[in-house]
């Protein structure tokens, strides 16, 4: 399947999709780390954690998806929101814990 | 130099302020990077009053452009429009 396919199902069919580098538990970046971090301390432990470092076909297909350079890059509800810097200022305005509620979240 | 790099290409923001600061000693050789800098950034343009979050950071990493992710391989962005406070 084509890699633009698999990740625009991924961000679909799950509410929430952070796309990092390692996982929540052995985050190998720091940004990744502020992304979870963050992530959970919204509440939400039942997200859909994709480590791009085991899939380097997705860590070059997500910036073309999101026509955006960096990871993490957070989705909810396939909706595109940011990465940390912009997870991390929804978060302190409120917003995040607003828009994942909102999400069902 | 890439520091210098990095003014350059924002400059093309029209920045009122600009601070970079290289955080790179604090990320050596962690995995993934294959030897760009990470930098931390405030920057502060008239091209950012009305925009998200989302599209100033697009702004950003399309004058930063071609420098990713060799020269820069981490960027913390904090755009912001003037008069909104850091």
């Amino acid at each position: 399947m084509d890699v633009q396919e698999t990740i625009r199902q991924q961000v679909t069919s799950h509410p929430v999709v952070l796309y990092m580098k390692g996982t929540p538990q052995f985050p190998q970046c720091g940004f990744s780390g502020v992304a979870a971090q963050i992530l959970k301390a919204c509440g939400v432990t039942n997200y859909l954690a994709v480590d791009v470092l085991q899939h380097p076909d997705i860590r070059e297909g997500i910036k073309v998806y999101a026509n955006w350079p960096t990871i993490p890059q957070l989705y909810i509800n396939g909706e595109f929101i940011g990465g940390a810097d912009i997870m991390r200022e929804l978060y302190q305005s409120g917003e995040l814990q607003k828009m994942l509620r909102e999400a069902g979240l | 130099m890439n520091q210098t790099l990095l003014e350059q290409r924002l400059a093309a923001l029209q920045p009122t302020r600009l601070e970079i600061r290289n955080d790179s000693a604090q990320h050596a050789g962690h995995v993934g990077n294959q030897g760009g800098g990470h930098y931390s950034i405030v920057i502060e343009s008239s091209l950012f009053s009305g925009k998200s979050p989302i599209m100033r950071h697009r702004l950003v990493y399309q004058a930063v452009g071609d420098l990713i992710p060799d020269v820069v391989h981490a960027l913390s962005i904090k755009a912001l429009a003037p008069g909104e406070a850091p």
